[in-house]
């Protein structure tokens, strides 16, 4: 049989199914393949809001997006061009974003009668017989009933071999886009090794899927996606968390401070905490604490003890550490607050992304509490502005809050490793011993930074005490004074906003210095700008990009920067939050672009606001 | 040798500071801290080694007056501070200055949390049934029908018997004693300090300003001897003025015997802190005194068994993960399982 191959620039997948079909699972792989050929990728996670919601129903519907191309890429895609549909509610979840002529790989045993009445869809209405899906390509095949006539030799129950569906579907994809399945099979061993019968039942399904395109005449096309060109180097594939584990990490293992991790279970920061705990060949201390308080306040007795304390969080638990952070403020000791951020107020959406938590950083807590802020924009992005974050906490000795969100913190990409040698070194200076003419222990004297001595207990003669009450300057004691008070407070500000001298400049990431409009952005809204942008400058409007790392203190050449253009969109997934910041320090009239649907902003919809304000209908 | 031996011998002068002491004069607390500053230069430790953390309340003023390490942290968290500290630094001597309000209501869910874990620290609670710096509210442990500030028509807030709750939390140490019995809180102090392990030590201290008398009926010489039962390991539980009544179980239920009546020492229930079963009803033995017909209220070690400690099995399961998998590879872990190289 003749079979030609096609070769594709640019592809998104989305795999949609029951929460209990592993769809992220089946994501992952292919995603693996994908990196380790060479080809950039993007992906994003969408998983449903219930743990556990009722099977076939629309809200158990978990979703996992991935895009891949052999240009550099930086979203994970607006459309997609393929979507796997497990059963009928994944279809009718994601059919919205499927482009059109996209294809629509259907597991047809999901749109059965019950699956069909589970997706909301009208009695006697199944999409996939009605014609009403004539704008896509519908590749329909019975994955349950494949799937067990493949494992039909194998002795395990029904319900055991239904769990292999998904790798019926990941071998037809492979076969599909050319893949070798090696990476797969190999991860089957590591995982199921111990488990023959798994093994073979997710072996065999894999195989029947690839098999099951391979033999049947009527997919005549192959899709092959070449290498992408990138910075030559050795890549890996990482996710967020994994990499904001890695960057912690590294940041111990530089500095030579123990890494101590108190942390509570929240989504979506909770993999940082699994991620750290399995570290302890690092000397890594994991404490899973009784609640969020107890999280941060053990972190904090961990740096006053000397280690590189760090807790990690998202939103809710932001707000319960608050007046711990003040005590760390106050004290001035190195900590750093890992906020993985989701849709808000109180719970909000535990699952889904959101930037909303930047004024709560900047502004919530109790009294004149300034502390720096650092973000990542990418996934691999968290490695270096963790670090980055670390090494700002003990060398200005100040607690620092490191934000990320939950869509990089689940997204992967490739990433062009660093050795640990090219790290760069933080350098450690514990006071040991009183110097020369001090003839007692001053332990709010400062240096040129404004940064006051470490000593921690166990060093004899530097013993003194510290606390949540106000400190005299220099001493250290506690003092009420009205005009000490006006001074610390002033002090305080003036040492975290000193760390602006200690920080790069800000660069722009594209575009002309100066010019009409500067597209200001900061986190994960990095990709969506960064091609949103190239996209207007290749049909050649004037328009700059500058993605922000340092939320405080801002670089100190921001001001400028900003009054170069003549206009600055902030585009944020909040309602507004950076922009005010923005404003009230720079006196720039920005406007915002603001999505709270807790999902990315895409490309289009950027662009699209841009010509708004670039070429503006006549 | 010991660490004893290199440290220079200290007094309790030593372990003063130069800030002015500020509880109100004739606080029970500055007992507690002259007995603490005491008990301190004999215990074998370096100062420097000796942290000592508080939260808030007037008794968590305490480590701004001793001369080591130290914080005054906030609400309630000194319990979690410390357990940070603790894990990160086994080899610190931690100390732990709390309150009834810090440490069992706003803080209350560390202190158990912490029994739990067993962290090798010593609890100081300074139980004084009121909140003081806050100008006299009722406490946790303030009793029923309380006229307080914040309850004019009495509390209607049942009172926690901190040691039965230490207890539950399985705490492996459980020990009460009282601001006004300078000798018996030194030698609570220093057993609270050599048992290995979370160490929970209850104070009585007297707030003069806004709950003045509330431990009278155990401090007071007229009162104390037949209102307390002072536990000694392997004794009969014998009590009185004239050390003429003594506690017999009548099944699990304590009962007083007058001793005169000639009912034996022997027929006394004997006190053993390792058995966890008559901890249970030691503890429970909570009647308020003002009853006709009261217990005698316990002091003394109620209850010590051994347990690991936190930050022992912390250590250890880091070596034994280091000894099996080797010490941590920096570009091992950044490079991961799978790679590919782009020319
Ligand atoms: S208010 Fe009470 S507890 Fe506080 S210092 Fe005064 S006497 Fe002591």
């Amino acid at each position: 049989m003749s079979r030609k191959e096609e070769v594709l620039q640019d592809v998104v997948i989305k795999f949609a199914g029951d929460s209990g079909d592993g769809m992220q699972l089946t994501g992952s792989q292919f995603t693996n393949n994908t990196a380790l050929l060479g080809i950039d990728l993007a992906t994003f996670p969408d998983f449903p809001a219930e743990i556990r919601a009722p099977q076939g129903t629309l809200p158990g519907v978990s979703g996992y997006q991935l895009r891949f191309s052999s240009d550099r890429i930086f979203t994970p895609g607006d459309e997609c061009d393929v979507l796997v549909a497990m059963n009928a509610a994944a279809l009718k979840t994601n059919l919205k974003t499927l482009k059109k002529g996209g294809k629509i790989i259907a597991n047809t045993d999901g749109f059965d009668t019950k699956n069909l009445r589970l997706a909301n869809y009208p009695d006697g209405i199944n999409p996939l017989e009605d014609g009403s899906l004539g704008n896509y390509e519908v590749i329909k095949m019975d994955v349950t009933k494949m799937t067990r006539e493949a494992l039909k030799d194998i002795t395990m129950g029904t319900k055991e071999k239904d769990r292999a569906k998904n790798m019926f579907v990941l071998g037809f994809l492979y076969f599909m886009y050319n893949r070798d399945m090696e990476s797969t099979l190999h991860f089957f061993k590591e995982k199921f090794g111990k488990k023959a019968d798994i093994l073979e039942s997710n072996t065999r399904a894999l195989q029947a899927g690839y098999n099951f395109g391979d033999t049947t005449e009527t997919f005549t096309t192959t899709f092959r996606v070449e290498k992408a060109k990138m910075e030559p180097g050795v890549y890996r594939s990482i996710m967020g968390n994994q990499a904001l584990a890695y960057g912690l990490i590294a940041a111990s293992q530089k500095s030579g401070l123990p890494l101590f991790l108190g942390s509570y279970p929240i989504t979506p920061a909770s993999d940082v905490l699994h991620e750290l705990s399995r570290h302890k060949a690092f000397g890594v201390k994991t404490f899973q604490a009784e609640d969020e308080i107890a999280a941060i306040t053990s972190a904090i007795g961990a740096s006053y003890g000397g280690l590189l304390g760090v807790t990690t969080t998202s939103g809710p638990g932001m707000a319960l550490k608050a007046e711990a952070m003040g005590l760390a403020v106050m004290m001035e000791i190195p900590l750093l607050i890992c906020d993985i951020q989701r849709g808000g107020p109180s719970t909000g959406l535990p699952t889904k992304t959101e930037q909303s938590d930047l004024l709560q950083a900047y502004y919530g807590r109790n009294g004149e509490c300034p502390m720096p802020i650092v973000s990542a924009s990418t996934p691999s992005d968290c490695f270096g502005a963790v670090y980055e974050a670390v090494r700002i906490a003990i060398q200005h000795m100040t607690p620092v809050i490191f934000l990320s969100d939950g869509y990089i913190a689940n997204g992967a990409e490739p990433w062009r490793f660093p050795k640990s040698e090219d790290l760069p070194s933080i350098e450690i200076k514990f006071k040991t011993d009183l110097g020369h003419g001090e003839d007692k222990f001053q332990p709010y004297l400062r240096d040129e930074k404004l940064v006051r001595p470490w000593a921690i207990p166990g060093t004899a003669g530097l013993e003194h005490r510290i606390g949540g009450l106000e400190k005299q300057n220099i001493t250290g004691n506690v003092s009420y004074d009205p005009d000490n008070h006006q001074l610390m407070v002033k002090i305080r500000q003036e040492k975290v906003e000193k760390i602006a001298e200690y920080i790069p400049e800000q660069k722009l990431d594209s575009g002309p210095a100066t010019g009409k409009l500067l597209v200001l952005g900061w986190g994960s809204t990095y990709g969506a700008i960064k091609s949103a942008v190239a996209e207007m400058q290749e049909e050649g409007f004037e328009v700059s990009h500058a993605h922000l790392r340092h939320l405080r203190p801002f670089p100190r050449n921001l001001g400028d920067l900003l009054k170069s253009f003549d206009q600055v969109l902030i585009p944020e997934i909040n309602n507004g939050q950076l922009i005010k910041i923005i404003r009230d320090q720079y006196f720039v009239d920005a406007k915002a672009y603001n999505k709270i649907m807790g999902v990315p902003i895409t490309k289009t919809e950027l662009v699209m606001k841009l010509k708004e304000l670039l070429a503006p209908a006549s | 040798m010991s660490e004893a031996a290199s440290i220079p011998i200290l007094t309790p002068k030593d372990f003063a500071t130069d800030q002015e002491v500020r509880w109100c004069p004739g606080c029970g607390d500055y007992s507690i801290l002259a007995q603490v500053q005491k008990i301190m230069p004999g215990l074998g430790i370096a100062r420097e080694n000796i942290v000592i953390i508080s939260g808030i309340g007037c008794s968590s003023r305490f480590p701004y007056y001793m001369n080591t390490y130290g914080m005054h942290s906030i609400h309630g968290r000194a319990t979690a501070v410390a357990s940070g500290l603790k894990a990160a630094r086994p080899d610190l001597s931690v100390w732990i200055v709390t309150g009834d309000g810090d440490g069992l209501s706003i803080g209350g869910n560390h202190t158990i949390h912490l029994l739990r874990r067993n962290f090798d620290v010593n609890i100081m609670l300074f139980n004084n049934q009121i909140y003081g710096l806050t100008k006299g509210q009722y406490s946790p442990t303030s009793e029923e029908q309380k006229v307080t500030k914040s309850t004019p028509y009495g509390s209607i807030d049942h009172p926690f018997n901190p040691l039965a709750l230490a207890l539950g939390a399985d705490a492996t140490f459980v020990a009460r004693t009282m601001d006004r019995d300078p000798k018996h809180l030194q030698e609570s102090l220093v057993r609270s300090h050599q048992h290995k392990g979370s160490s929970f030590l209850e104070i009585y201290q007297n707030c003069n300003i806004f709950n003045d008398a509330a431990f009278e009926p155990f401090t007071e010489k007229a009162t104390k001897p037949d209102n307390t039962l002072f536990l000694e390991q392997g004794k009969p539980l014998i009590f009185g003025a004239q050390r003429n009544k003594g506690i017999k179980l009548d099944g699990f239920k304590p009962v007083i015997v007058d001793l005169g009546d000639g009912a034996g020492a022997d027929d006394l229930w004997i006190h053993d802190e390792r058995d966890s079963n008559k901890a249970q009803l030691l503890v429970r033995m909570f009647d308020d005194p003002r009853i006709d017909g009261h217990l005698p209220r316990p002091f003394g070690v109620f209850y010590e068994t051994d347990r690991p400690c936190y930050e022992e099995m912390m250590e250890l399961q880091l070596q034994e993960v280091i000894q099996s998998k080797g010490a941590g590879n920096l570009d091992k872990l950044l490079r991961g399982h799978e790679t590919w190289t782009i020319s």
